[in-house]
């Protein structure tokens, strides 16, 4: 735990840190503030991937965030700023008195579920704890009846962050619904869009926050059972994962009887092979029910006869973690942000060819101009902006000309993309679309489960007729031949 | 029973509720083409020829997975079900041998006729990369071929060992482009459980799973003049014999002379 009156250090470890060499920063201050009256500590993502590793320092209540540190500033940084108490201004990214561009990264932002991701320390659950955590289910648990947090998700007007974009209350309510005894609680974590990593960064850095929102999801169905469906290529997350679930297990809100109410849940991980088609729904089930994972035909819909033929509700780990923050904070503080039919706010991962990539929160409506030149300071090239990338493999690539659509289900629908899990790959003129087609088309061949023929062979082909392209063999006549 | 009306290439009709579209369809007449779709065997929506339009949905439907809905309006026949069907099947065509001629299957298959009836044409594809080669025949058991090169993946073979048979020999191995349907591990099918019923051959819509050929040995053994060649079948035989000669399936095909003996107790 914090405690305030002490200067403390923290070094964010999520796996974006640590593939920047924070681990060796998180070593080098934990040798040199040996014997100093400094805590070091650590947290998960703070969202600006650009510049890890990132150390924040507190100082007598001041928050001062150093980027790029390497080992070797460390010393300095210890000396001076944490012994002379002289802040150094060249190296800062952020702190309070100081106006950086990287501020604006921050402040246009709106962060609700990210708020204390980069905060808190992923493995404590004291430390998630002293953010509110698990006050939702304590006061659901206590103050509300299965039905009332049902509804209170209703008025929210929170949408599947998936993707898809369903209704999260509608898809609840369906499966209480559902004739049965058992039932189950599903945190869809298989994440795979090329480029994306919203989910992987909320489960290293507030797991604890997905367990919760999975709690009250049980309790609003009458499941008593959860399972949260991974991808093994997330080492770092199933690690804090099984960390969490053994900390609430031992606090008693994992397990029967759960802060002594009638209400029992517990939640399995089942690490997934990496195959891209389990994301989706009904693959995915057959996956932790051990067989080949492909899709089947709907209806049935998962909420009728999902795992082991069971109602069955699969949320996406985004969607779950706005759920305790709902619960606690009320609808109306929610559905406060956004349009008229998409509600709250949505995580992006931001990548590609930009200025300041990284984890963003932003209210759904904001444009995409706004996203690429406020936030991401615009493109990492200087070149102009060609095209953004959103919804994965399946989604669209949304050109300049229509960067001012602003960020929300329908808007992106109607031109002809999709809102998707939160991937955004931004693309400067120098870009050959065809080229980008072509990497799309080889990432869904590769993928393809081989079930049905358009997918298995049409994937197949197209991905021939653009390297022939792109090899100077394409043909007019074939072009037309294809028109017509 | 509950029912549901609803109304197909504008001719209203009435089924039961949980009916498919393929069923419905049925039911007035309208012949909707299948390749992978078996009734109560294997309805899974692989193969995609049943594609039809359905009024306000999304994009085209898999009859034979669709269930009915009250108000339905579907067109079984429309310019973009057709344009669908065609580049399905041209699809499946792009990673088929082009040797109908040679092939046992050759006037009896449902790939070859679906292309004549739909009157598919050039395959339009530059060279298109084949899944599997001659060199992925297997041709180890004695009574089975299974030519992965002709396999449309419809799964029809699978289904019928599995469920019917309850053997569960084959089943889909790989993914994607390479997906093809083997015994565990891709071992041979003489090397694995396969009891050699021929069920697979027989619900095969191509010529992907089909009898051994012995003709040959045949003619080799009446030529040989210092063999004494005798016809024995195999009791199942009379039944195949009788289904030929349109009697009830299950029938015993025997000589007006033969009387079976009496059973010894």
């Amino acid at each position: 735990m914090i405690n305030s009156n002490k200067a403390t250090v923290t070094v964010g470890l999520a796996s974006c840190g640590i593939a920047a060499g924070a681990q060796k920063v998180y070593d080098a201050f934990k040798e040199s503030l040996e014997g100093l009256s400094v805590q070091l500590d650590f947290s998960g993502c703070m969202g600006m991937c650009y510049k890890e590793p990132l150390v924040e320092v507190k100082v007598e209540g001041q928050q001062f965030i150093y980027g790029k540190v390497q080992p070797e500033q460390v010393k300095r940084i210890v000396e001076e700023h944490l012994q002379a108490k002289k802040p150094i201004t060249e190296w800062l990214v952020a702190a309070e008195q100081l106006e950086t561009p990287d501020k604006t990264f921050l402040n246009r932002q709106q962060r609700i579920l990210l708020k204390n991701c980069g905060v808190i320390n992923p493995e404590t659950i004291e430390s998630y704890f002293s953010v509110d955590g698990y006050k939702a289910i304590k006061k659901a648990l206590k103050d509300m009846s299965p039905e009332q947090v049902i509804e209170e998700i209703k008025l929210s007007g929170l949408r599947g962050r998936g993707g898809g974009g369903f209704p999260t209350a509608t898809k609840w309510a369906l499966t209480r619904r559902s004739p049965g005894k058992d039932k189950y609680v599903i945190c869809n974590a298989d994440e795979g869009d090329p480029g994306a990593f919203m989910d992987r960064s909320v489960l290293e850095s507030n797991p604890h926050s997905v367990l919760e929102g999975m709690l009250l999801a049980g309790y609003a169905m009458g499941a008593n059972n959860g399972y949260i469906y991974i991808r093994a290529e997330y080492p770092l997350a199933v690690k804090r994962l099984k960390l969490a679930l053994a900390e609430a297990r031992s606090k008693g809100l994992l397990g029967a009887n759960i802060l002594d109410s009638s209400f029992s849940f517990d939640i399995q991980i089942r690490e997934g092979a990496g195959a891209f088609v389990c994301g989706e729904e009904t693959a995915l089930i057959m996956s932790i029910e051990g067989k080949r994972g492909m899709p089947r035909i709907r209806p049935p819909f998962p909420s009728e006869a999902g795992l082991w033929g069971k109602p069955t509700s699969i949320n996406n780990v985004e969607t779950f973690a706005n759920v305790p923050w709902i619960i606690l904070n009320g609808a109306n503080s929610f559905n406060q942000y956004g349009t008229e039919t998409s509600k709250g706010t949505k995580v992006f991962a931001l990548a590609g060819n930009i200025a300041r990539g990284g984890l963003i929160e932003v209210p759904m409506g904001i444009t995409i101009n706004e996203i690429v030149y406020d936030i991401g300071g615009g493109l990492a090239s200087g070149k102009k902006l060609k095209a953004v990338q959103t919804g994965g493999p399946s989604g669209g690539c949304i050109p300049a000309s229509l960067s001012d659509t602003p960020v929300d289900y329908e808007s992106l629908r109607k031109i002809g993309a999709i809102m998707g899990s939160g991937g955004m790959l931004i693309m400067d003129e120098s870009t050959c679309m065809v080229d980008m087609a072509k990497f799309f088309l080889n990432f869904t061949q590769e993928e393809s489960c081989g079930k049905c023929t358009f997918c298995r062979i049409g994937t197949k082909r197209m991905l021939e007729i653009l390297e022939r392209i792109t090899q100077g063999e394409g043909q007019r006549e074939i072009l037309n031949s294809w028109r017509n | 029973m509950a029912t549901v009306s609803l109304t197909i290439d504008n001719v209203k009709v009435e089924v039961e509720q949980g009916s498919t579209i393929l069923e419905a369809a049925k039911q007035i007449g309208v012949n909707i083409p299948t390749l992978c779709y078996m009734k109560d065997i294997n309805a899974i929506g692989a193969c995609r020829i049943c594609v039809v339009e359905v009024q306000g949905a999304r994009a085209l439907q898999a009859a034979c997975v669709s269930p009915v809905a009250e108000g339905m309006v579907v067109k079984t026949n429309s310019a973009a079900v057709r344009a669908s069907r065609k580049m399905t099947l041209e699809l499946i065509q792009s990673n088929h041998p082009q040797e109908c001629n040679t092939c046992q299957r050759n006037t009896n298959c449902e790939l070859q006729a679906l292309s004549e009836a739909m009157a598919l044409g050039d395959i339009r594809f530059v060279r298109p990369a084949q899944s599997h080669s001659k060199d992925d025949i297997d041709n180890s058991s004695p009574s089975i071929v299974r030519d992965p090169r002709k396999c449309i993946l419809c799964r029809r073979c699978v289904a019928v060992c599995e469920k019917v048979q309850g053997v569960k020999c084959i089943s889909t191995m790989n993914r994607g482009f390479e997906t093809v349907v083997a015994p565990p591990f891709n071992q041979s099918l003489n090397d694995v459980n396969c009891a050699m019923c021929g069920q697979c051959s027989l619900v095969c819509p191509t010529g992907a799973i089909v009898e051994v050929d012995d003709t040959g040995k045949v003619w080799r053994a009446l030529d040989d003049a210092n063999k004494h060649v005798v016809v024995q079948t195999a009791p199942a035989v009379r039944v195949a014999i009788a289904e030929e000669f349109g009697m009830e399936p299950g029938t015993l095909a025997q000589a007006s002379w033969w009387q079976p003996s009496p059973p010894r107790l």
